[in-house]
């Protein structure tokens, strides 16, 4: 058993584990640091859909939608796009806007969480399969409406997207004179070594993604959090005890969905550009995936899950380009190719083995382990 | 005058070219176990869900511990002081015992949002209440060493006894239970049987819902008794048994002449 003394150490040891971990990856190139990156930001988005999907139990297959919201949201308020379009604009905002990143993650997870309880409201009534289909559908429209909001008026650039989007600066004071931290460069620590873009961006995000862990996991442990379960279980049961079903849903929306925004102003950011094509369809489908794979309703089985299935392929696509896989076989299995078949065999042999997830919570509730001992 | 927890009056509901109540009215008083009882398709169900909100009435006029109600939405009807139970039983099955309860808790607590991000101190206070709380009321119905059980781990009997505790932990004025004792065994309905009596005991008002006559006709303060949506008797239990529209209701026509009607405790043998 583990007593509370070694549990500390273990924390301890995780928090050092995952502060060195860039450090380390870094040596080995920018693009191992790269995939942890992507893999926190999933881990965002994950944690997010698992309030929905996990807490409150409604399949929303939508969810790349506000991760859309909070990625444009941001790429409007911080490229010169919206200065190129509008005349009147640029008169407004010489220099441009350059939003603050204290500003932009409240707002992103602001307007996120409007348009979660804006989509969630028609499908109050709706649960299930019918709930899906209809998330679905909002999710493709909020990316055809990105795609063809270019004219008549130029707001979201349409296809071809919205590039020089800021990095983000950190503790910048104007007034102090102090220029503060632009995550978007290397920062220099000696004149050999210094800490690339990628590994500042890496902390930002962990600093983000424990915030939101911290979140959830008080969220689960809360009135509101046994509302939403209440809800999960038996919906009717749950109107029966006076639980306003339709209030906590549409929190349950509105709050998965505050997540998903602030990782679409940490991915716009981070990419420096966003287009319509990085949220499709398979976006939502994989976030899905994550939750349930690693085990639905429970953090650490949706973090993994989130980490395993936004990892691999890049780990998948590295491994064939050292095999040089393409060339053994005749161009018959190629990177993508073989990450697909990987990726799909993975998840139907977890799901044959572990139909509740790889790491789910426990089967017949706590501490009865302990107990018996 | 005595203290009256609820009085509908009047109530109609039809569903199609089904008349499933007509002018249905009770008024049960603080402290009572009031039984309604009827054969299968009486329109029990329908007036236990038209009470607490689920169908709405065509017609009817209620009023719950001396103010009127309207049961609109169901939510709103747990709020004002009715809780339930159901026929077949609805847990929060992956839920532990403990949970369940603290989720009845619900309705009479306030935390939101913020307090929880936060854990402000007024949070913390009220989740440790909603703690204790819950937990007595495990021991109270009997279930006190399942607490961290997930709901559907239990036996049937103490699923019952877990859903009793989930209703008493909104503080009901009137606690409806809905065919309690549906599919338990004699021991288990002794057990029951038991509980409800101490529910009453500390001045709870019950409305049971059975087809268990003898059940009722224990248990019971007053009784009344619906057949095809109307009222046929009301009355304590020793003049219902006697009925003759009761015991047609249940039993059907007397071929002989008067005096020998058998007694209708043995209905639910037939």
């Amino acid at each position: 058993m583990i007593n509370k003394q070694n549990k500390t150490v273990v924390w301890v040891l995780a928090a050092l584990a995952l502060a060195i971990l860039p450090l380390l990856l870094q040596s080995a190139g920018n693009f191992w640091v790269r995939i942890a990156d992507t893999a926190l930001l999933y881990v965002l988005l994950a944690l997010g859909l698992n309030i929905v999907v996990g807490y409150a139990g409604l399949l929303d297959l939508g969810f790349v939608a506000f991760f859309a919201i909070g990625a444009y949201m941001y790429g409007l308020m911080a490229s010169p796009h919206l200065s190129e379009a509008f005349p009147w604009f640029a008169r407004m905002f010489p220099t441009g806007l350059h939003s603050s990143v204290w500003l932009v993650i409240p707002l992103g997870a602001g307007v996120a969480g409007f348009f979660g309880i804006l989509l969630g409201a028609p499908t109050l009534k709706l649960r299930g399969d019918y709930l899906a289909i209809v998330t679905l559908g909002f999710g493709e429209i909020i990316r055809v409406f990105l795609n063809n909001l270019d004219h008549p008026v130029n707001i979201t650039n349409g296809p071809k997207g919205l590039g020089q989007i800021d990095s983000i600066t950190l503790f910048k004071f104007d007034a102090l004179g102090i220029p503060g931290l632009n995550l978007g460069r290397a920062l220099e620590i000696t004149d050999s070594y210094s800490i690339n873009s990628v590994t500042l961006y890496y902390y930002l995000f962990l600093v983000l993604v424990v915030a939101s862990v911290v979140i959830c996991h008080r969220l689960e442990l809360s009135r509101i959090g046994r509302a939403w379960m209440a809800i999960r279980e038996d919906e009717i049961a749950a109107k029966a005890m006076g639980i306003n079903t339709r209030n906590m849903k549409l929190l349950a929306f509105g709050m998965g969905a505050t997540f998903g925004g602030v990782s679409g102003v940490m991915f716009s950011a981070f990419q420096g550009f966003v287009s319509p094509e990085s949220f499709s369809l398979m976006e939502s489908v994989m976030i899905v995936a994550m939750v349930v794979l690693g085990g639905i309703g429970h953090l650490p089985g949706v973090i993994l899950g989130a980490v395993l299935l936004s990892a691999l392929p890049e780990v998948l696509r590295w491994v064939s380009g050292v095999f040089d896989l393409q060339s053994i076989t005749g161009g018959r299995l190629d990177a993508s190719i073989l990450r697909q078949l990987l990726i799909a065999l993975a998840m139907i042999i977890v799901m044959l083995l572990r139909p509740r997830g790889l790491w789910p919570t426990q089967e017949h509730g706590k501490n009865l382990q302990q107990n018996a001992k | 005058m005595a203290d009256v927890v609820l009085r509908v009056a009047g109530i109609s509901k039809r569903f199609g070219g089904l008349q499933a109540l007509s002018d249905v009215g009770l008024t049960i008083e603080r402290g009572q176990v009031y039984g309604l009882i009827g054969p299968n398709g009486a329109g029990k169900t329908t007036f236990f869900n038209v009470i607490t909100g689920l169908y709405t009435p065509d017609s009817g006029s209620f009023e719950l511990a001396g103010k009127p109600y309207t049961p609109s939405a169901v939510h709103e009807v747990a709020k004002a002081g009715i809780a339930r139970t159901f026929q077949n039983i609805r847990l929060f099955p992956d839920m532990t015992a403990l949970e369940n309860v603290m989720v009845g808790r619900h309705v009479r607590t306030s935390s939101g949002l913020m307090g929880a991000m936060f854990r402000t101190r007024k949070f913390k206070e009220e989740e440790a209440a909603i703690a204790k709380r819950a937990q007595e009321l495990l021991d109270y119905v009997g279930i006190g060493k399942f607490t961290d059980y997930k709901a559907r781990t239990l036996s049937y009997g103490d699923q019952r006894r877990l859903e009793i505790a989930r209703a008493l932990a909104t503080d009901p004025q009137l606690i409806a239970l809905d065919e309690p004792a549906a599919g338990m065994n004699s021991t288990e309905k002794v057990v029951l049987r038991e509980l409800i009596d101490r529910i009453r005991k500390d001045n709870r008002t019950i409305l049971l819902i059975e087809h268990d006559v003898k059940l009722v006709m224990g248990l019971c303060d007053r009784v009344t008794v619906l057949d095809y949506g109307k009222q046929i008797a009301q009355g304590s239990p020793y003049d219902v048994q006697r009925d003759e529209k009761v015991i047609e209701a249940y039993l059907g026509h007397s071929h002989k002449a008067t005096g020998t009607a058998p007694a209708p405790a043995s209905g639910e043998q037939q």
